[in-house]
């Protein structure tokens, strides 16, 4: 039976993008439907009742939703270009990182972005807390997945394109400079440049 | 090679039961260190440098952070017996989902209820607490646990907390059996498994933790001090506990 594979999302969320790039890495063919996050569809309310969020993937009609589940489900049910290593330590390690990525990380880098002037030096400092403890990750290896993009490269999109362009779009470089993170932005341009990724990047609008 | 397992853990943390469950459900021996959390160990800040939390597994020298990791860990690692997760993919993403649920909803809304004073913010967090287990009781359905027949995944996740119940009824007054006597039936089940039962402290326990805690913030005793010398309590298990609220 050939599979049928619908991917409810949005272009411009990470969490969607993330999806995508771990079905394109894998070959599966799929159809994307764009959501209207302030007019979400009836499909989409069915299929994440609990959530009521993109990214939900439906598979033969049933839905997987929440992104790091999601890339999990994909991982074990198409099994070529692995994106999660075999062994079960390095397996928990890259775990870990996807959700320091998710749950730490990301909210912070958001809150630096966002905050009112008094409170923005405080909130820079502590995301690049968090980016300093991503770059020791790093130091020696290509990608977090090692030679090539594994989990956590993928979940770490936020870092390897956003970023850059929310900075660009502001004029100035708020937190992620080449002399204070070099490690990470190499990351970046090795990220950018892996062809899956580049097939991916929503343009700069 | 010989296995070396050590777990770092405390007593009243429901994600540290998580992990000895799982352990008890393999059969593994394993070695249990509780932890000073007002004064952590350098094994802990050395094993768990970005979170310098408990729990950690450290399997021969290698530690494993965040409890449904660590339960994962031990599922793949010990795969020969007492499965954990389902095999199909469909099911094992099912089972993650909602353990993650359990994480989200039920860990912060049953937090709110022994923290907050009183009033508004008490009622808000008493409701969405009865409503994140009033779904998971849906999601139980009729099968005896949620991993269907067989105990699993999102029963070690949320078994746990059935140790702080108690707790959570006496600040909020309310019962849980009332709202979901489905899901009192399920712990009852769970409680019957001897890796759960002698992994899960004494509910009395918890609220004299949680009634010592209140009195130190001013936040009021009321009702738990009916708990309160029922159980003694020696110094380092009170520390112990107040070191858990940085979770």
């Amino acid at each position: 039976m050939a599979d049928e594979v619908k991917l409810f999302g949005v272009w411009a969320s990470p969490y969607s993008r993330r999806v995508e790039v771990a079905l394109k890495l894998k070959g599966v063919k799929y159809e994307f439907i764009e959501e209207d996050l302030s007019n979400k569809s009836d499909l989409l309310l069915k299929y994440n009742p609990v959530h009521k969020k993109i990214p939900v993937l439906l598979h033969n009609g049933k839905p997987i939703v929440e992104s790091l589940v999601i890339l999990e489900y994909i991982d074990e049910t198409w099994k070529g270009n692995p994106i999660l290593p075999h062994d079960p330590y390095q397996k928990a390690v890259a775990r870990f990182w996807a959700k320091f990525l998710d749950e730490k990380c990301f909210p912070a880098l958001r809150k630096a972005f966002s905050s009112k002037e008094d409170e923005q030096e405080k909130a820079i400092e502590e995301a690049s807390e968090l980016l300093k403890i991503l770059e020791n990750e790093l130091n020696g290896k290509k990608f977090f997945g090692g030679d090539k993009i594994g989990l956590v490269d993928i979940v770490a999109n936020f870092i390897g394109f956003w970023l850059g362009v929310i900075q660009e779009a502001k004029g100035e470089e708020l937190l992620l400079t080449h002399k204070k993170f070099p490690i990470l932005c190499k990351w970046i341009d090795e990220y950018v440049n892996c062809s899956v990724i580049k097939e991916n990047l929503p343009c700069q609008r | 090679m010989a296995n070396e397992v050590v777990l770092l853990d405390a007593l009243a943390s429901m994600f540290g039961m998580r992990a000895r469950v799982a352990l008890a459900e393999k059969g593994i021996e394993y070695e249990y260190r509780e932890e000073d959390l007002m004064n952590k160990g350098e094994l802990l800040l050395k094993m768990n440098p970005v979170h310098k939390k408990i729990p950690v597994l450290i399997h021969n020298g290698k530690p494993v952070c965040e409890s449904l990791i660590i339960v994962q860990y031990i599922d793949e690692v010990w795969k020969d017996k007492a499965p954990l997760l389902p095999s199909d993919p469909y099911q094992r993403a099912q089972a993650r989902f909602w353990a993650d649920y359990v994480d989200k909803k039920v860990y912060d809304a049953g937090r709110r209820i022994w923290t907050t004073k009183g009033g508004e913010e008490l009622e808000a967090a008493k409701k969405d607490f009865i409503e994140s287990l009033k779904v998971l009781e849906g999601v139980l359905g009729n099968e005896p646990y949620f991993g269907g027949k067989t105990f699993g995944f999102v029963d070690i996740a949320f078994v746990t907390f059935s140790t702080w119940f108690l707790a959570y009824e006496t600040c909020g007054n309310f019962s849980i059996e009332v709202e979901c006597p489905k899901l009192i039936e399920w712990v009852k089940r769970c409680m019957e498994k001897e890796s759960v039962s002698k992994s899960l402290p004494d509910p009395h326990k918890i609220c004299d933790f949680v009634a010592t805690w209140r009195k130190k913030h001013g936040v009021g005793v009321g009702r738990l001090s009916a708990y309160m010398s029922t159980v003694t309590l020696d110094r380092f298990e009170c520390v112990c506990f107040w070191g858990l609220l940085s979770f």
